[in-house]
């Protein structure tokens, strides 16, 4: 009973989160029904379109149990669309080393900046800041120009369609229509669920939380926290290339302006989550969540026609706005009760 | 000997040491690179160069920063919201003053109406802000997320996401200068800000609260200061600030566009905070630091404009600076330097005893 009343506050909010996210689906299945979003495509066009999101949000989801933030996520993401591009279209790099040095590049970016975090105790924030603005203009200093990729075999990972055997619907030429994701689905998925298990089950996930419940208490009990920290932000580094990667197979081309505000997304996501930004609180199935909610508000969106796309910005800032004043009602009770 | 070493290590030991070295290092480049950068020619009355573009341009900067610098010394955060709040009160300034129309040719209300809502409407905001934080003790970044996010969003809502053009001179001397005066008018604009939040703070025991609070909130409560109605009053005064900066920004292009209005300036305003040598942790600040880190970020942008290179691109080069700025000032890095002195120095002596 006792571990129960325990377990209430953070799992509470996740649990809200959750809710929150099947009633407005609900919603929308009576609200939109005729138009089609009841159908299994709707739903899963959810995470075809945020596949890259939600590799980004559990990588923002560690950072900040560590208590820091990251805000060049979006940056990076853009520099990895246009490095893909640019060496694919301009250099005729084949698809599988450009993928790979990518990845390589955004390890060595995570490195930079953990160490600037970690080993010159710069504040997080001031270091991502710089790191965003980097990454930003290396993309412009690479090409200013779009650049649409049309390398086949990175095409053909990206419209690999993996069909679902069942849930499909016939359509009007009376041929079955089974539902279908991509693979970059599947991989973000696949990401989710290893760092959920890294999180909870191995040591470094347990460091993590330690470091970010209390820095001095985790320095205390012996744990190497610059190291950890740094490792931290290596992995979300090594993660944001991979969301970018991710991101690329949905979007297929790079650009300057690409994924901005991506980062903003991603925390929020987290926050809506039930991720605390003080640190030490988080759990990365929430944020897969936050990224639903905030598609299903897309969805809504694109459904009613006539919305005008500021109206997704207005209301992920007033979801934002009832879950941190949620979360803080709550650490208030909590407060009370000791 | 002694002495001078002695004069060396007050000179650097100087708070605002680092920020003029960065200010005169940028200033000296580009004398350098671009030999006209003092130079001032006077066109139609009016100052032009360089250096007067410097300080105009760097105006709306200076006074996000001079908000920034109080909400980040009394809350040990940021206020991002900034630029998107700046945004909303250019808006609503077009909007009271065009009575809704796209492009007007007249003002639909008095002037004053407009700039007084534009104001209101910022201080609305910073105490939605301070609410949040000093209130419902809601980190501070988190807090300002919301109306990061809606800020831009409402504009558009009241703009409906067009631009509205106010084609009257009487609406551009804010943004540019008034007949008979030299000087640009965003000029005098940041000075007053400046000058009046100077005084402000050392007249009254207000910047002394402001850095106990700061310093340690519950400490500052104990000893009888409101720490909650300090901080509310940061944030308020902060978005105060940005409904300035949102005039002056609107001024200058007599329109408002929702999407690109103060972009990315909460970032701006937040390095100058930081180079000026403020720690984000929050306490103690220095006004006149932040003042400079904010004309050191607008040289260096104009002097990469001056270069010819991409705005774009600007952002590589800024990021460059900042980092080595930001190391050159943490604690680590001091740390690690005083103990290679330390080091050499023990060679040395070891060295002589041998």
């Amino acid at each position: 009973m006792k571990k129960l009343k325990k377990m209430e506050g953070n799992q509470f909010l996740l649990a809200i989160t959750i809710i929150l996210f099947f009633v407005m689906y609900i919603i929308g299945m009576i609200v939109f029904g005729e138009k089609g979003f009841s159908k299994t495509q709707v739903f899963l066009n959810l995470f075809i379109s945020n596949a890259g999101l939600i590799v980004i949000a559990t990588s923002m989801t560690i950072v900040l149990i560590t208590g820091g933030i990251d805000i060049s996520v979006g940056s990076v993401v853009a520099m990895t669309c246009m490095i893909l591009a640019y060496m694919m279209e301009n250099k005729g790099v084949g698809a599988v080393p450009a993928v790979l040095f990518v990845l390589f590049i955004g390890l060595v970016f995570g490195l930079v900046q953990g160490f600037l975090v970690a080993y010159m105790k710069i504040q997080p924030f001031i270091v991502t800041l710089a790191g965003m603005f980097f990454a930003r203009g290396m993309t412009a200093i690479i090409s200013t120009d779009m650049i649409s990729i049309k390398n086949e075999t990175f095409l053909s990972w990206a419209q690999a369609k993996m069909y679902f055997p069942i849930g499909g619907y016939v359509n009007k030429k009376g041929i079955i229509v089974n539902p279908y994701i991509y693979p970059s689905v599947l991989i973000a998925l696949i990401v989710l669920v290893i760092i959920f298990i890294m999180l909870k089950y191995t040591k470094f996930g347990r460091s993590i939380y330690a470091i970010g419940g209390n820095e001095q208490s985790a320095l205390l009990m012996g744990l190497n926290v610059r190291r950890t920290k740094l490792k931290v932000y290596i992995l979300n580094g090594f993660l944001a290339a991979f969301g970018g990667f991710l991101f690329c197979l949905n979007t297929c081309s790079g650009f300057v302006e690409q994924a901005k505000g991506f980062e903003m997304e991603a925390i929020a996501s987290a926050v809506i989550g039930g991720t605390l930004l003080t640190g030490g609180v988080g759990n990365v199935f929430g944020s897969l969540f936050g990224v639903l909610i905030k598609g299903t508000i897309e969805t809504f969106i694109n459904f009613q026609g006539t919305l005008s796309s500021w109206w997704t910005k207005i209301t992920i800032a007033a979801l934002l706005a009832f879950f941190i004043i949620l979360q803080s009602v709550f650490a208030k009770a909590k407060e009370k009760k000791k | 000997m002694s002495s001078s070493k002695s004069l060396i290590k007050k000179v650097t030991g100087f708070r605002l040491f680092l920020p003029l070295a960065c200010l005169f290092l940028v200033l000296i480049i580009n004398v350098i690179k671009t030999p006209t950068f003092f130079n001032i020619t006077i066109q139609n009355g009016v100052l032009y160069g360089y250096i007067i573009d410097v300080i105009n341009r760097g105006s709306e900067l200076v006074i996000f920063a001079v908000g920034m610098t109080l909400v980040v010394a009394a809350s040990g955060g940021t206020d991002i919201s900034v630029g998107a709040v700046s945004a909303l009160a250019g808006a609503v300034c077009c909007f009271v003053l065009s009575g809704g129309e796209q492009s007007t040719d007249f003002y639909h209300a008095p002037y004053i109406l407009g700039v007084v809502a534009a104001i209101l409407i910022g201080a609305i905001c910073g105490a939605w802000n301070g609410f949040l934080v000093a209130k419902l003790k809601i980190q501070p970044m988190v807090a300002t997320l919301i109306l990061f996010t809606a800020g831009r969003g409402i504009a558009q809502l009241l703009t409906d996401g067009q631009m509205i053009y106010l084609r009257v001179d009487h609406f551009k001397m804010l943004g540019a200068s008034i007949p008979g005066v030299p000087l640009p008018t965003p000029v005098f604009v940041a000075i007053i800000v400046v000058i009046l939040t100077y005084f402000l703070l050392k007249k009254t025991a207000l910047g002394l609260y402001i850095e106990t609070v700061g310093c340690n909130s519950k400490a500052a409560r104990l000893v009888g200061l409101n720490s909650t109605a300090i901080k509310f009053l940061t944030y308020t005064f902060c978005g105060f600030c940005s409904g300035i900066a949102g005039l002056i920004i609107t001024s200058r292009v007599y329109s408002i566009d929702a999407n690109n209005a103060g972009l990315n300036l909460e970032l701006d305003a937040i390095l100058a905070v930081a180079l000026g040598g403020n720690s984000l942790g929050g306490g103690k600040f220095s006004l006149l630091g932040s003042v400079i880190g904010a004309y050191t970020i607008q040289a260096l942008t104009t002097t990469l404009y001056a270069m010819s290179i991409s705005a774009d691109q600007i952002p590589v080069y800024k990021a460059i600076v900042v980092v080595i700025i930001v190391t050159l000032q943490s604690p680590e890095f001091t740390k690690m330097r005083t103990a290679l002195a330390a080091k050499i120095a023990s060679g040395k002596t070891a060295k002589e005893a041998a």
